[in-house]
């Protein structure tokens, strides 16, 4: 199991969405990605994506403007 | 006992798409959605940079619409390959900019590109013949099939009982029977349809999806063309054409003004890409400007941009130009009256 981040501020729906799917495919199972957005939607559709595509949120943070979304890559 | 046959959906994240994956679900097709994002989408978070709007609800559509169908949703991102599509479309554009047809033919194309990688059988729709003036016309359902290259492999459950049986039907993978004859504008079957399968607070029915179909969005696509003089555009261009007031004081340059809060957070994100106006002296908005700028561009640029500032009943306004290598100045200006703008400025 690894730990990695993704840097996807400054972009809008649906593109955090897309940046997370695209690295989730690069991982192994248990892996945990830790994503950093500024699009205040990423806080629904990232945990969306995660429910429909058999991923585990862990923990979501917003401060300031910025959201981070910790996830466990699923199977 | 057999494996289900296996359908790709293309998704929206409006009714029709959310009805016909469902229709196929009820026939117990393994359905999987696909989502392709050109950059030109209208999303709740689009919208959701202006702050007067933040109280809309922040999802995704196709998202949601997956969500509610219980089925896995593949976003791809095809804003480069999509460019040909806008930029030379065979059919020619809709009532604005919207190369509606060309769209279609394009995005099943993709669809059976990625069915192919992934082992699936076919592909659905939620299209509806005569639904719309473009790419749902009876006449043209059959091109989007020939030049997609779909074939008889593309289905559409809303209105398949009016068009020839395709190889999932023939085969008996779906059940014809089952499969819905809606044609017209009329969207009451679908909402009755939405009904009776339980959806609610599914996204406005028909159209609304694209920008492309917005005349101020086509008209602000037309003068960045012109501008340039080519067609050409990358993702940060198109995406800012959505946000703040347009204006071309001159053939140069444009301003993009942030009309609230919202787009002064989201302009801000391109300030090494441009050069901007602040206004210091009072409450107002960041300016992004496009285009080279004498000293006399900055002066008027620096009145417009203080006629939009708290200040704009003030005799004079100071006024922050920052050029994009970082270089300073600041002006004290009187902001320009609405009169002195000129209605064709506003792009």
């Amino acid at each position: 199991m690894s730990n990695y981040k993704l840097d996807a501020r400054n972009s809008l729906c649906p593109m955090p969405v897309i940046k997370t799917q695209n690295k989730v495919n690069e991982l192994q199972p248990g892996d945990i990605l830790e994503v950093t957005c500024t699009d205040p939607g990423a806080l629904s559709d990232i945990p969306a994506w995660c429910r429909i595509n058999g991923h585990q949120i862990i923990d979501t943070k917003e401060n300031n403007g910025v959201v981070v979304i910790n996830l466990r890559v699923g199977n | 006992m057999s494996t289900p046959r296996k359908a790709v959906a293309l998704i929206s994240g409006g009714l029709d798409s959310l009805l016909a994956a469902k229709l196929m679900l009820e026939q117990g097709i393994h359905v999987e959605g696909i989502n392709f994002y050109t950059g030109f989408c209208v999303e709740g978070h689009t919208h959701a940079i202006r702050k007067k709007d933040s109280k809309k609800p922040k999802r995704n559509n196709a998202l949601w619409s997956a969500e509610q169908l219980g089925i896995k949703l593949h976003i791809l991102d095809i804003i480069d390959e999509y460019k040909d599509v806008v930029i030379n479309p065979k059919h020619g554009y809709g009532a604005n900019m919207n190369p509606c047809l060309d769209c279609k033919i394009f995005m099943v194309g993709k669809a059976k590109q990625w069915m192919q990688e992934k082992g699936f059988d076919f592909i659905i729709t939620g299209e509806v013949i005569g639904q719309r003036p473009m790419s749902q016309r009876k006449d043209l359902l059959p091109v989007v099939v020939r030049e997609s290259g779909a074939d008889d492999l593309l289905l559409r459950p809303l209105c398949a009982q009016n068009l020839a049986p395709t190889l999932p039907e023939r085969e008996g993978w779906v059940d014809r029977e089952k499969l819905l004859a809606f044609h017209g504008r009329n969207r009451k079957p679908q909402m009755a349809l939405a009904k009776t399968f339980g959806f609610e607070d599914y996204a406005s029915p028909a159209g609304g999806c694209c920008f492309l179909t917005d005349k101020n969005y086509s008209n602000k696509l037309i003068d960045l063309w012109q501008a340039r003089n080519k067609k050409e555009y990358e993702l940060d261009d198109i995406m800012l054409l959505k946000v703040g007031r347009h204006i071309r004081p001159a053939p140069h340059y444009k301003l993009i003004v942030s009309r609230e809060d919202g787009e002064n957070k989201f302009l801000n994100g391109y300030r090494k890409q441009f050069s901007t106006i602040e206004i210091k002296s009072h409450n107002g908005p960041l300016t992004l400007v496009d285009g080279e700028l004498c000293d006399e561009d900055i002066k008027q640029a620096a009145r417009i941009a203080a006629r939009f500032s708290q200040g704009r009943e003030a005799d004079s306004v100071t006024v922050k130009f920052t050029r994009l290598n970082g270089e300073e100045t600041m002006l004290n200006v009187p902001p320009m009256s609405a009169s002195e703008i000129k209605q064709e400025w506003y792009v």
